[in-house]
């Protein structure tokens, strides 16, 4: 399979980038991993007549601490998360995530600015995103900005991203140390998408819950946040009633589509399940 | 269409040619370089046939642009044997634990498991089931496949290898 044509720039800075996906308008994609954009372009779902590939701009890539955030640059890779010390100290969940993500070949190119700037409702990191109260750094012909991932997603494919803006990077608030975190994922193999997949963060204090996030994947055209059932299962000890009410309440939220997956049904029924072990494993690992 | 010219190292060999960008680096492997060992299988990412090792990355090269590789320090099947043309300890293990039926899927396979063995010498079966886990084989089932990998482990870390009771 043989992409459409296109022209391929590889500008060495971010202004540059900026500056060339602004003049060349919507027929402009930015290229940063693309092991979902070349899939894309092969099936010819996207032909793009210009690629704008973020590769060679340099600081776009790297983990780093500031203060109590982590720093993940948008061009770091999947397989760079599964090496960093500091992501596998303070933010264990990511790597979790990551390690369920496609496949080894895939990680080494797929990158976390891709997964969660292209809007795709079946990525992973999105809905983890939204679950760590993240934000994303944009930079665009206006200059910078930072968006809240909760406010990022508008639809499938459709984000906050304005033209000729580019995320540059994601900033994570590092959770507690001893908190609890899952993230269950539902899939048919290896390299699949979510049927339905839950993330969990939450802290524990004297068998009870303390404070209590969860996020959606796959289970609607942008990832969600469980508000309501995070609300329920907070000062709970996660007895059976509280468990179903908050998966109740979760699966109240659910609007998955049909497809190969699975029926609607059929996913909001697996959707609660993750739900459901996801908060279970989360407090099991919570110190 | 405009052609760019690209150059890289293959096997050890400065090449360069002048593609389309929309050229895939398998395409440019296969047809510009006559490099046919690594495989068009699936072409969807899926399959693995056409793993390449890139920059100390396996990567799929169905799923990455020839102009995304300028510069890039590219191995294939056809750069694992031995210098003095002898088969690599994976390539032993692949013939002497039967890894390989059809030996379409092959390629991929052994250069794939030529970095999960750099990153981690001594794997155990879980993380050689989980390291390959990027590549179809519709033959053997795998059993083979992974013994074969532990046979070139075993190989290279000079200790013995001891098939696993059945």
């Amino acid at each position: 399979m043989i992409p459409g044509a296109f022209d391929y720039h590889k500008p060495k800075t971010l202004a540059a980038a900026v500056k060339l996906l602004t003049q060349l308008g919507d027929e402009a994609h930015p290229l940063a991993g693309g092991q979902s954009l070349i899939p894309m372009m092969k099936l010819r779902f996207a032909s793009p007549e210009h690629l704008v590939d973020v590769g060679g701009i340099e600081g776009l890539r790297g983990v780093t601490r500031e203060k109590d955030r982590l720093v993940i640059g948008a061009m770091t890779t999947q397989h760079d998360l599964l090496a960093s010390g500091d992501v596998a100290g303070a933010l264990p969940l990511l790597q979790e995530a990551a390690l369920v993500i496609a496949d080894p070949q895939v990680r080494y190119r797929g990158t976390i600015g891709g997964n969660v700037a292209n809007g795709d409702p079946g990525n992973d990191m999105p809905a983890l995103m939204l679950t760590l109260g993240a934000g994303y750094r944009l930079q665009g012909p206006g200059g910078k900005r930072e968006v809240e991932a909760a406010k990022f997603y508008k639809g499938a494919y459709d984000t906050a991203l304005k033209a000729g803006e580019i995320l540059t990077a994601v900033s994570i608030p590092v959770p507690p140390i001893g908190h609890g975190h899952a993230y269950e994922k539902l899939k048919r193999k290896v390299g699949d998408y979510a049927t339905a997949a839950a993330a969990v963060v939450l802290t524990m204090k004297a068998g009870k819950v303390a404070s209590c996030s969860i996020g959606l994947t796959n289970l609607a055209d942008t990832p969600l946040l469980a508000t309501k059932a995070a609300k329920i299962i907070t000062g709970s000890s996660l007895d059976e009633a509280t468990l179903k009410k908050a998966v109740d309440a979760a699966r109240a939220i659910m609007s998955p589509a049909a497809d190969g997956r699975g029926t609607v049904d059929y996913r909001v029924h697996v959707g609660g399940i993750m739900v459901a072990r996801a908060l279970k494993r989360a407090a099991s690992v919570a110190g | 269409m405009a052609k760019t010219h690209v150059k890289m190292k293959v096997n050890g060999a400065e090449v360069e040619g002048l593609v389309e960008p929309r050229t895939l680096l398998i395409h440019f492997l296969r047809e510009n370089l006559n490099l046919t060992g690594a495989h068009i299988g699936c072409e969807t990412s899926h399959c693995g046939a056409c793993t390449v090792d890139i920059d100390g990355m396996s990567v799929k090269s169905c799923t990455m642009f020839a102009v995304q590789a300028e510069g890039a320090d590219i191995t294939t099947i056809e750069g694992v044997a031995n210098a003095d043309g002898t088969l690599s300890a994976l390539q032993e293990g692949f013939r002497q634990m039967h890894g390989l039926q059809c030996g379409f899927c092959t390629p991929g396979m052994i250069l794939r498991a030529h970095r999960l063995l750099q990153e981690n010498p001594n794997p155990s079966e879980a993380e050689i089931r989980l390291g390959i886990s990027g590549n179809l084989c519709r033959c053997t089932g795998y059993q083979n496949i992974v013994k074969a990998i532990q046979y070139a482990a075993a190989k290279i870390n000079g200790t013995e290898f001891t098939e696993a009771a059945q």
